[in-house]
Order: structure tokens, then sequence, then C-alpha cells
């Protein structure tokens, strides 16, 4: 079974939807013990950083997503609470991944929204992608290059697209509304 | 690098997809979900669903769509029409569309925006705008375009995104239906003057009205509907020419 987090800043609904499509069980939950024994674990988000990182201190759920064991996918702003610390709301980050969130610098539009290619994929969740494929963003904020980056790509300066780490995973991108390249890349994940 | 979106509209009446003609002349289009699954195949990059349906009792039936929508596209969806309150958005939102629309509502209370923002975010609400050119100033409409609001369109459009609308839709009521290409002028000039994406539509009829619309403008996203509907304009054969003319497109 494939545990989807259930917190205040998740649109499940694609995220659900988009791992049926792909023929496996999907449960959105925040109920430790069925988290625990998840297979595996699909962090979304949509929302503001702070603030969900309250909502998940409150609830305990912060060390509960710190010591998963099995294969873990944060998206988005799941991703980005992945990090150290994030400059949405000044807070400090799961602490996972190695790098910080910081606002794009206004020098285009922002939200960076949209379909974008990378500059570079590595690592599992890239298997059968290439740079040249398109993934579905929107984000004002964006994880800064580190030594933890599975793809980059480039809107007003070079990001962290995706990262990965022992059994974390994360995507700034959403797979689950990016078509086939998006579904490619949560297969990739499904058959860790 | 970032690409332009091509974006499909389809108007929903009854559950069903219709096309007017300048806000008038309903003809019915076709089944909602087998169009959007096309477009997604054709490679649409996002689709617009704007509810039309007249009255309160057929409406609630949207969410539903949505929810159907939902389960079977896998590109990012925008549901408008008929979005009065902070509780319209959410079932539509929990139903699973990825951004919302407001209109007449966010003329008649701007504030909604905001709340809409504080709960789900501003990437979950788009700020559509009809607007016409009356003695040369373009001004805001509301109610389908029935309503004249004395608003000026590009300082309604700054104040949406101060307000925390995180994308503007701009329609050009002159120009919608016309199949005369893309309201090139305002597009310009809104695209210009405010710091979220901007969707240009109104007037395609040829592949040439998009080609036009992101060279001459910031605009990052171009809607249309009959094109689209009717096959005038195959998506891939659009998205082909666009990108010989390095438009950079989503292949």
């Amino acid at each position: 079974m494939i545990a989807i987090l259930k917190y205040n800043a998740g649109n499940t609904t694609s995220v659900e939807n988009a791992i049926k499509s792909l023929g496996y069980a999907a449960l959105v939950t925040d109920d430790v013990s069925l988290l625990k024994s998840a297979e595996k674990i699909i962090f979304p988000g949509v929302g503001e950083a702070s603030s969900a990182m309250k909502y998940l201190r409150k609830r305990g759920l912060d060390e509960v997503i710190k010591n998963l064991e099995q294969p873990v996918l944060g998206i988005c702003l799941g991703m980005q609470l992945l990090c150290e610390s994030s400059e949405e709301g000044d807070t400090e980050g799961l602490g996972i991944f190695k790098t910080k969130v910081r606002k794009f610098p206004l020098k285009d539009i922002v939200p960076h929204m949209g379909w974008n290619n990378f500059t570079a994929v590595n690592g599992d969740l890239f298997q059968h992608i290439s740079i040249e494929n398109d993934c579905y963003f929107v984000h004002s904020y964006y994880a800064e290059l580190c030594s933890e980056i599975a793809a980059t790509t480039n809107y007003i300066l070079p990001f962290s697209a995706a990262l990965q780490k022992d059994n974390f995973y994360a995507t700034q991108f959403h797979p689950e509304k990016s078509s086939l390249t998006g579904l490619q890349i949560l297969k990739n994940f499904l058959e860790l | 690098m970032l690409k332009k979106r091509i974006i499909p509209c389809l108007d929903i009446k009854d559950g069903r997809t219709v096309k007017g003609i300048n806000f008038e002349a309903i003809q019915d289009a076709g089944d909602p979900i087998e169009l959007a699954q096309r477009y997604v195949q054709e490679g649409a990059d996002e689709l617009m669903f704007l509810d039309i349906t007249a009255t309160l009792e057929k409406r609630k039936t949207l969410s539903e769509l949505v929810t159907r929508i939902a389960s079977e596209i896998n590109v990012p969806f925008t549901v408008g029409g008929g979005i009065n309150s902070l509780d319209d958005a959410k079932r539509i939102i929990d139903a699973g569309a990825d951004k919302i629309s407001i209109n007449s509502s966010a003329i008649l209370n701007p504030e909604l925006i905001t709340e809409i923002v504080n709960e789900f975010g501003s990437q979950c609400v788009v700020l559509a705008i009809d607007t016409k050119c009356v003695d040369e100033k373009w001004e805001v409409f509301r109610n389908g375009g029935r309503t004249a609001t004395g608003l000026n369109a590009i300082q309604w459009a700054q104040k949406g995104v101060t307000l925390g609308a995180g994308e503007i839709l701009l329609t050009s009521m002159n120009n919608d239906g016309t199949k005369a290409g893309f309201a090139l002028d305002i597009t310009k000039q809104i695209s210009e003057n405010v710091s979220v994406p901007v969707i240009a539509s109104g007037g395609a009829g040829t592949m040439q009205h998009f080609f036009n619309v992101f060279n001459q403008t910031k605009a990052t996203g171009a809607l249309a509907a009959s094109v689209f509907h009717y096959g005038q304009i195959p998506i891939p054969t659009l998205k082909q020419f666009l990108n010989k003319q390095n438009i950079p497109i989503r292949l």
C-alpha cells in the first residue's frame, strides 16, 4: 500500500488518482501506524511552508517523517519541507536534504509556472527520462543546488528540480500533473 | 526553458461543452471529458473549464464533473464560473481542480481573492478579466460581459495581483469569437505591468495569431476554444508551427 500523507497543505486528489492509474492501491492518511507500515510514502504539498511545518510539528509528524525507512517521495512543498530551511515564513525544515529554500529573485515572472525541461537528470527517478522531457512546475521558492541533486532546471537561475538521498526522493515539479513524463517518474518511484 | 502554454477552454453548460460567439449564441460542442482527454493526448498544456450554467441548482453538479475530470486527466486544469465564495472555491478545489478562476465575484468583493489565497495559496487563484475597448480605454466588464464596471483593466489586474491572484486570464471582448487574432495591445500592456503569468484569450483564428501573442507580448499562455473544438487548428500542428518559429513549446 502507498500512503499519501494527509496534512494541511496537500491537494492529494491528483496524486491519489495518478497512483491508482498506475495500478497501485493508495491511501490518504495521517495515521502514524499506517504511515509506518506503508510500502512507500508520498509527501505532497501545496501551500505555505511555515504553517505546514507548524502543523507537522504540532502532530509529531515531523519526527515520524524524518525516521521513515521506506522510500519517501516529497512533491513541491513536500520537497521544500524536506530541506534545511525555507525563506517562506522563515522556517526550519525537516533537514533531510542539505540545502536551503529561497525565494526567486523578481527578475522575471514569479511564480515559475508551467512546463519546463531539465539541464541534468540523474538517479533512480529519472530512468527513461531525458533532459528534453518537460514537467509541470508551479512555485515561487526554489531549493538551491546541492550535492544530493537528482535533476536541475533553469528558471531565472539553476535550481534543484529533484533530490535524492538514501530512502528520500523529492521533486519540485508535480509528476502527477506532468502527463506521460510525470507518470514515468512516479512509476520509477513505485517500482523502487 | 519554460514553455509557453496552449490552453483549450471548454465552456460548460448543464454538464455539456458549449461554444458561444461574442459571449452569445450557444452551440453544443460535445462531452467535456471526451474533449478534455482528446486535448491532453494532443498536447494541451493545461485546460480551462468555464461553467456558464445559469441556475444555482444545476451548478451543484459541477463539482461532480470536476471529480470526473480530475480522475481522467493528468495535466493541470482550472475551473471558473459561478465561484462566489470561499466555500464555492473550496468545493471545486477539493473535487480536484488545480486552480479556480474568479471574475464577477472578485469585482463585487475584491477581498474574496485574498480569502481564497489565504486558504489555498496564490497558485490556485486565477483572476479572469473580461475587457472591452470603449472610447480607446480598456474597461472591465462583469456578469459574462453584460455589465460595465467603470474599472480600468490594467489597474484592476494590478490590484488583483496585490490582493494575491497568482495568474491573470485576460479576455478581450472585442476579439472574442471574431477569429481575427488576440488583442495584442492590452495583452502586452497588462503582461508588462503585472508580476504574475498572463493568459491571453479571445480572438484566436490562425496559428499565426498564437505566434503573434507570444512574440509581441509577455503572455505565457494562450487560451482558445472554437479553433480547437471544431478541429480548425489541431494542437500538434500548432505546437510544431510555434516550435519552428522558435517559440519555446512542449512537444
